[in-house]
């Protein structure tokens, strides 16, 4: 059939499966979004109040279901706000799909009225992207991302289209959505499989890309049939449930003592999709100096980037941990367990025992609210560490939260998209700093009804940053006092969400029976310590021997 | 620290070369030399990229390659299996002091005499890129006024290309 290229936008992307976009009209889309209105009937368009928000929502969309997310935007000011987000996905691997209008084809590079070279600016951080120059192009190069955007690695890729494709017309034929991408596994597995067995202190490790193979079930066999405690870096979270015996925990910067612990005294990690970042290992010299690594991971250019594995396994962590399931013989390590255990002794001990309004009290309780499927979302900071620390994950995809990039006002964003792509009431716990960034997706949760508990760690600074000018900066609190009086509940209503602020956990207790009931965004402004800190904590490119479990005992 | 050169076949697109060329200065690399030229296919365009660097360093830029979506295939051609050259442009200053020994030096090194006047000589040569840079050594005796060399570019010996399967 003979369709507009605007059209032909909208069929790709009904073709290629997705019901779901977040985006903001403008000027050189606007033909995008006349076809958006026609096909409203077979696909849903998310208007969001910020660009920004709506890629963050397509973002947080795509963690939570494994599909990918989709974001459309104008030309200009439209493209330049998706940057922080499509950088936000691309350090964390998530597959997006970003289409962005642009002025006719004849006039770029001529500086027209919201003209801007997109693909230029986002090439470093893209998978790929695309400016389409000829019709008949576009309906292929979208279904060319969409394969890029999951295949291998998953990352997004952006989809630049000048107005003059949007208005021409060319014939469509739909395609059949792409079939999942093959997975392959390495051939050398067998040849690693003796470092497991020889070992006498495994551990394994898995990150991001234990989630996005859903290897979860194959990883829990592998450490019951060779007995070995596993630990995961932030981007792990969520594959296997917290309360599983055999999980420590996440590890690095602010892990766990034992996972962090049991990581440092292995001889043999097993590394499942992770890549080895400055803020997991520390100072790589003094990273696990006794372990051989086995590195298992789709991008073959993770190996050797920051720390040298003795196995490099290039494929799909599931199909490559179902593998070694078949390979390796039943082992008990009891001694090695009994270490475990002594490491996971002196960590409860150091617990924070302390009543009031701690953070450990805090999401202590929320856990007692949170289903199983409830989505976690965070902003990024101190309360981001706690809720890696102690909230409790018992099913895939349900922590979401920008770890790579470290973005700042992703979670309004990102909490809207997970709610959307799961149907189920959402939990965004952000800070005062990260949830004054991008409150006005407030408007959007608003309008769309979407029941998200947001749960503002208030403690009036940027607590963070504080803690690193605590620990590092002679206590120089620069900038980092916000001193604001803003009435976060006033600014609910305002948007016409309803909030509490709350100072006890009784009050807390009261303000969550309302807000999990609540049809619509629900704001708790829970006022806390500005001198909690995030503990343990490993300096910036230190070791497991200079880790700070408590104040005022360094080294313990 | 050893010396690779690597050929890699890309897709012909508009902005291929920025971002091979992008990648390699986001990620630090540190390269010797590049070249790009056209193919025996109008589909391909052929990027041949030389450099030092230790056997991670190597496998880091080969694997990061891969990644780029525009890039089919990366090689590497070693000394022995490939043949590489590359060609440059030289000016020097022409005095009567120095004529006869630059026209020697450019005999026996098979560099060819391509523009002469009173006051300068350009000298063209061609060969791997070792000989070359003996050539310019040799040169700093005299006067050089203007530089311009290609970079390397590569072909693997026999019947073998960049598409094939090594058998």
């Amino acid at each position: 059939m003979i369709l507009s290229g605007a059209d032909i936008i909208v069929k790709t992307l009904i073709e290629q499966g997705v019901d779901t976009v977040f985006g903001y009209p403008g000027g050189q889309i606007i033909d995008v979004y006349d076809s958006l209105y026609k096909y409203r009937d077979e696909i849903n368009h998310i208007l969001t109040a910020h660009e920004q928000g709506a890629v963050h929502a397509a973002d947080g969309y795509a963690r939570t279901t494994g599909k990918t997310g989709v974001v459309i935007s104008t030309s200009g000011p439209g493209a330049t706000n998706l940057v922080t987000g499509i950088a936000t996905a691309h350090l964390d691997s998530v597959p997006v799909v970003a289409i962005c209008g642009n002025v006719n084809s004849k006039q770029l590079g001529t500086d027209s009225f919201q003209e801007i070279d997109i693909t230029g600016i986002t090439l470093p951080i893209t998978k790929h992207n695309y400016i389409v120059g000829n019709v008949e192009d576009l309906a292929d190069t979208i279904r060319e991302a969409f394969r890029l955007a999951k295949s291998g690695r998953p990352g997004p890729v952006l989809i630049d289209v000048p107005k003059d494709i949007q208005i021409a017309f060319c014939n469509y034929e739909p395609e059949a959505p792409y079939p999942e991408p093959e997975k392959r596994i390495s051939k050398k597995i067998e040849s690693a499989m003796e470092c497991i067995s020889d070992s006498k202190r495994p551990y394994i490790y898995f990150g991001g890309g234990a989630v996005s193979s859903d290897a979860q079930e194959e990883i829990l066999k592998l450490a019951e049939l060779i007995d070995a405690p596993i630990g995961c870096s932030l981007m792990g979270l969520s594959a296997i449930p917290t309360n599983h015996p055999r999980f420590l925990g996440m590890q690095g910067m602010h892990g766990k003592y034992a996972s962090s612990m049991a990581m440092h005294n292995s001889d043999c990690i097993i590394a499942l999709g992770v890549r080895f970042s400055d803020r997991a290992t520390g100072n790589k010299n003094k990273f696990a100096t006794t372990a051989n690594i086995i590195h298992v991971d789709v991008d073959g250019a993770e190996f050797s980037k920051t720390v040298k594995p003795a196995y490099s396994l290039r494929g799909d962590v599931k199909l490559t941990v179902k593998k070694m399931l078949t390979l390796l013989n039943k082992q008990e390590r009891p001694d090695w367990s009994e270490e475990i255990k002594k490491f996971r002794q002196t960590e409860f001990e150091n617990r924070d025992t302390r009543d009031g309004l701690t953070p450990y009290n805090i999401l202590n309780l929320l856990n007692t609210y949170t289903k199983d499927s409830t989505p976690i979302v965070t902003d990024v900071g101190q309360h981001q560490m706690w809720t890696a620390q102690y909230a409790e994950f018992r099913s895939p995809r349900r922590f979401v939260s920008s770890g790579g990039l470290g973005t700042m006002g992703f979670g309004m964003g990102a909490s809207i998209g997970a709610q959307m792509g799961t149907g189920e009431r959402t939990v965004l716990v952000t800070g005062d700093g990260s949830f004054k960034m991008s409150l006005n997706e407030l408007s959007t949760a608003v309008s769309n009804k979407t029941p998200i508990v947001i749960l503002i760690f208030n403690n009036g600074v940027l607590g963070m940053v504080r803690q690193w000018q605590t620990f590092f900066y002679e206590k120089h609190y620069s900038c980092t006092t916000l001193e604001q009086q803003t009435d976060f509940i006033a600014v609910a209503k305002a948007f016409g969400a309803d909030g509490v602020k709350v100072s006890s956990l009784d009050e807390l207790t009261k303000a969550f029976d309302k807000a999990f009931s609540a049809n619509g965004p629900f704001v708790i402004d829970c006022l806390t310590d500005k001198d909690e800190l995030v503990l343990p904590m490993m300096p910036p490119d230190g070791s497991m021997s200079d880790i700070i479990v408590k104040v005022g005992e360094e080294n313990a | 620290m050893p010396k690779y050169t690597i050929a890699v076949l890309v897709r012909n697109e508009f902005g291929v070369l920025n971002r091979v060329t992008s990648m390699f200065r986001r990620r630090q690399f540190n390269i010797s030399s590049l070249t790009v030229s056209e193919t025996e296919s109008d589909k391909y365009s052929r990027i041949t990229v030389t450099y030092n660097g230790d056997p991670d360093f190597h496998h880091q830029i080969i694997n990061q390659l891969y990644k780029l979506a525009d890039v089919c295939k990366v090689k590497e051609l070693d000394g022995d299996g490939a043949i590489s050259c590359e060609l440059m442009l030289i000016k020097v200053k022409n005095e009567h002091a120095t004529r006869d020994d630059i026209r020697t030096a450019a005999e026996a090194f098979k560099a060819e005499i391509v523009d002469y006047t009173l006051d300068s000589i350009i000298m063209r040569i061609t060969g791997d890129s070792r000989r070359i840079d003996d050539f310019i050594a040799l040169m700093n005796s005299f006067t050089i006024l203007e530089i311009c060399r290609t970079g390397v570019v590569s072909l693997e010996r026999g019947k073998n290309t960049i598409i094939t399967e090594e058998e």
